[in-house]
This record gives C-alpha cells, structure tokens and sequence, in this order.
C-alpha cells in the first residue's frame, strides 16, 4: 500500500472519528463507530500487527456495535442539547499547543520497524527464536500471550468473567431468572 | 423476551450465514497458533453468531432453554483456564507451566502446544458465553420497559 493510500486512510479515521462525536443522532453515531473502528483494524493490518487488527476488527466494529444499540434500545437515543460550558477559551490556546508540544516529541521517536529500537533488541528477539523450538508455535502473538504470559491473560479472562456477571447483576430480571419453561 | 425477526430475507440469509460464521470462529481458534486468531477472536466470532442467531430467530422452545443453561455456565471457560494450571501444578511444577502437563507419552515443546491450545479453548468459552450473556441481560431489560 503506498502513501496516499494511507493519508487516505488516516484521513477517514479522523473523519468517522469527528463523526461519532458531532452527530446527535446516537444510533447514527454508533454506526459511524464501528465504521471508524474497520478503518482502525484496516490501519492495524498496514502496520503489520495483524492480531491487533482481527480483533479490532471483530470486538469494535462486530459485538461493541451490537452492545451499544441493544444499551441505546433501552434509553432514549438521542444525545440531550444541554448547555455548553462557557469560558472555553483556555481549551482553544491550550489543545493547539499541546498537539505542537506532542508532534515537536514525535520527532526523538524510533523509525516505525527500526531495528535498534529499545523494544525490538531487548526481549523480542528471543521471543522472535524461541518460540517454535520451545513451543510449536508459528504464531508469536499466540505463544507469548498463551505461554509467556499466560497469567496475565489469566487475569484478563478473569476480567472478562466479571463483566459478564457485573451485569447479569445489574440487568437480570425476573423473566430471565424465572422463565424456565 | 426476544421475538423472532419477521423478514423473510434476514431468516433466510441467517440460516445460510449462521453456520459458515460458526465454522470460521472454529476455524480461527484451531488456527490461532499458527496464524491471525486465536482463543479471543474466536470466542468472540462464536458468541457473535450466537447472538445473530438470537436475533434473528428469537428465543423459543428448546433452543431457549439450551441457551439459559448455557448463560448459567459462566465460569466454565475460567474453569478450564485455571484447570490448565492447576494440572501443571499436578504434574509437579509451576502454576501455568505447561511443561509439567501430566501427559504421558509427549514430551517438552508438544505439551507446551497443548497446553496453549487448552487455554485458548478455556478463554474462547468464556468470552462466547459472556457475550452471549450480556447480549441477553441487555435485551431482556429493553423488552421489559
């Protein structure tokens, strides 16, 4: 994929991203999220993290969509027109130069793929070698999250349980609990 | 409770879709190891399909009450998880070491795959029976109101 390409795509994440935010429709702007989050995984799969952009894909634009209607479903879906804050003048001054501040920093920043990139000489070469001669498995992401890591992800999974049952807590009515048929 | 969807186009696209979307989730979680996917991605395509199917055919019958018993199993794919571990401890090392799996008769790096493909069978579970679950609480509340 060459550069414009990617200007292109840059340019319409910012777009759906501005959008999700500056539609008052909400059920529009949840659409327009998920199609922010296929140009995310899109962008994920030109930088290489190929994981990064399945699961983008499926989690963002796939069930996030799903659970944002089905919570928009149950309140009224469409955003309240309250009362913007006054005095935001200091946000107007402020935001630029911070953006500034951060590009200015961007500039000290390794080359995207360097090589001699503090990440890329400390740990990952022996996960890069080792991993099919100590685990068969190709797939590095696998070996390390599954393997290397593996409480870790552990803990994530924990996390995910949790949730379920936070809102089996919060939401489970009578009908679920008591229609066994 | 979740009605049927009444258009003939999205049942008949359903029952075409639902079970190549099931076997592509299967596919990506066997796959993870050697490619994109994995335990996660794979729960979740599963747990997608579900609620699709859900959605599309309503909750009725025996198929409902499949569904609650499995939303009750929350814990299972956790379970699976941590029993992964647990057996290494069994086996006479660390928690999660999936060298000291107590397989007899497969040596060093093929228990390590094993064990990696155990795990990511126990977080796929669970990430398709939470989905499933929150999918359902949430459409259970607005159904109500």
């Amino acid at each position: 994929m060459n550069m414009s390409a990617n200007l292109a795509l840059l340019l319409l994440l910012i777009m759906t991203a501005a959008g999700a935010i500056l539609i008052k429709d909400l059920i529009g702007a949840v659409l327009v999220l998920g199609s922010y989050s296929f140009f995310l995984a899109l962008l994920w799969a030109w930088l290489g993290a190929v994981d990064v952009a399945f699961t983008e894909a499926v989690v963002g634009a796939g069930l996030a969509t799903v659970f944002f209607l089905l919570t928009l479903f149950l309140t009224v879906p469409r955003e309240d027109e309250g009362q913007l804050p006054r005095g935001q003048w200091p946000a107007y001054i402020g935001l630029p130069l911070l953006g500034m501040l951060l590009l200015y920093i961007a500039e000290d920043l390794p080359a995207f793929g360097d090589p001699a990139s503090p990440p890329n000489v400390h740990l990952a070469p022996e996960y890069l070698t080792q991993s099919v001669p100590l685990t068969q498995t190709p797939n590095v992401v696998a070996s390390v999250l599954m393997d290397y890591r593996s409480l870790d992800t552990l803990i994530e999974t924990a996390v995910i349980f949790t949730a379920g049952v936070a809102t089996a807590c919060i939401l489970r009515r009578s009908s679920v609990r008591g229609s066994r048929p | 409770m979740v009605h049927a969807h009444d258009s003939l186009i999205v049942q008949t696209i359903g029952r075409v879709l639902i079970p190549l979307i099931q076997l592509f989730g299967i596919y990506v979680l066997c796959f993870g190891q050697f490619g994109p996917g994995g335990g996660f991605v794979g729960g979740v395509i599963m747990g997608t399909s579900l609620v699709f199917a859900i959605l599309v055919f309503g909750l009725r019958g025996l198929w409902q009450r499949v569904v609650f018993r499995v939303i009750r199993g929350d814990g299972v794919g956790l379970l699976v998880f941590a029993g992964v571990g647990g057996l290494c401890l069994i086996g006479g090392g660390e928690f999660l070491n999936y060298t000291d799996l107590p397989l007899p008769g497969i040596e060093g790096a093929t228990r390590r795959f094993i064990g990696i493909f155990l795990a990511q069978v126990g977080v796929a579970i669970d990430v398709a029976v939470t989905a499933l679950s929150i999918v359902l609480n949430l459409a259970d509340s607005s159904s109500e109101t």
